[in-house]
């Protein structure tokens, strides 16, 4: 497992600094699973920095870190999506090997055809992680792509970093 | 930071009554926002999964977690352990 002591120095000093517990969930904040796993709609959700071909890129420049997300359709091709983390605390290598590292569209259609879920939903989202200041996705981004999932009905969200 | 996001996000969809598992690369990030559900991965950052083209190992995290999802005892925070046959091929 990554530890803080697997990180470089820059940036360890930073998450040792940053004030992760301001963040800190709500106490006892649990949606229970309303329906068996291989009768619940399914969205992928990561933090990877992944686009379309046809999508913008991430703004790097953003120093509190872009908020915005990008919507995946459930069809697109794993390999096409195009990673753009400006985060340079982990190696972009493996990801540009295996979109599904991080967004395993490729995994949760087999466990679809094996009725372990019941179905993908029709869309998945995308965010670059390197948010330092969550202000805008805490109070906007997040809620809204909450909203359209339960909107469109899905039970289960799975959720990656990179 | 991808853990904190990871976790924000997590909380917000949890709010809206969509039942979440996350995946986790960096316990001491998790264990201060406290996710209601998450995997703690012995991978490197950028290497949530496991490795690139390993579908069995993907497979295997992914079940993993998805156990998870029955848990409400909250925050469900456990470790993911490779299997021996999957550890003695890579």
């Amino acid at each position: 497992m990554a530890t803080y002591n697997d990180l470089s120095l820059h940036v360890r000093l930073f998450m040792k600094g940053y004030p992760f517990s301001r963040y800190a969930i709500e106490p006892g904040l649990c949606a229970n699973l309303s329906k068996p796993l291989h009768q619940s709609r399914v969205a992928l959700v990561t933090t990877a920095g992944l686009r379309t071909t046809e999508q913008h890129g991430f703004d790097h420049s953003n120093k509190k870190g872009d908020s915005t997300f990008r919507e995946i359709p459930t069809s697109i091709e794993a390999q096409t999506l195009i990673e753009s983390h400006r985060s340079y605390a982990f190696d972009h290598l493996g990801l540009a090997a295996d979109t599904n590292l991080a967004f395993p569209i490729d995994r949760f259609r087999e466990l679809e055809s094996r009725n372990v879920i019941g179905e993908l939903n029709h869309r998945h989202f995308s965010f670059m992680g390197s948010i330092v200041g969550p202000g805008k996705l805490i109070e906007e981004t997040a809620p809204q792509v909450a909203r359209m999932l339960r909107e469109d009905g899905v039970d289960v969200a799975f959720l990656t970093p990179v | 930071m991808c853990c904190q996001t990871v976790c924000l996000v997590q909380a917000a969809l949890e709010r809206e009554g969509i039942t979440t598992v996350s995946i986790s690369l960096l316990r001491e990030v998790a264990e201060q926002l406290k996710p209601p559900r998450a995997l703690f991965v012995p991978f490197p950052m950028g290497f949530p999964l496991g490795e690139p083209k390993n579908a069995e190992l993907q497979h295997q995290v992914i079940a993993a977690a998805l156990r998870l999802l029955e848990r409400n005892d909250v925050p469900a925070l456990e470790n993911f352990t490779p299997n021996q046959n999957q550890t003695n091929k890579q």
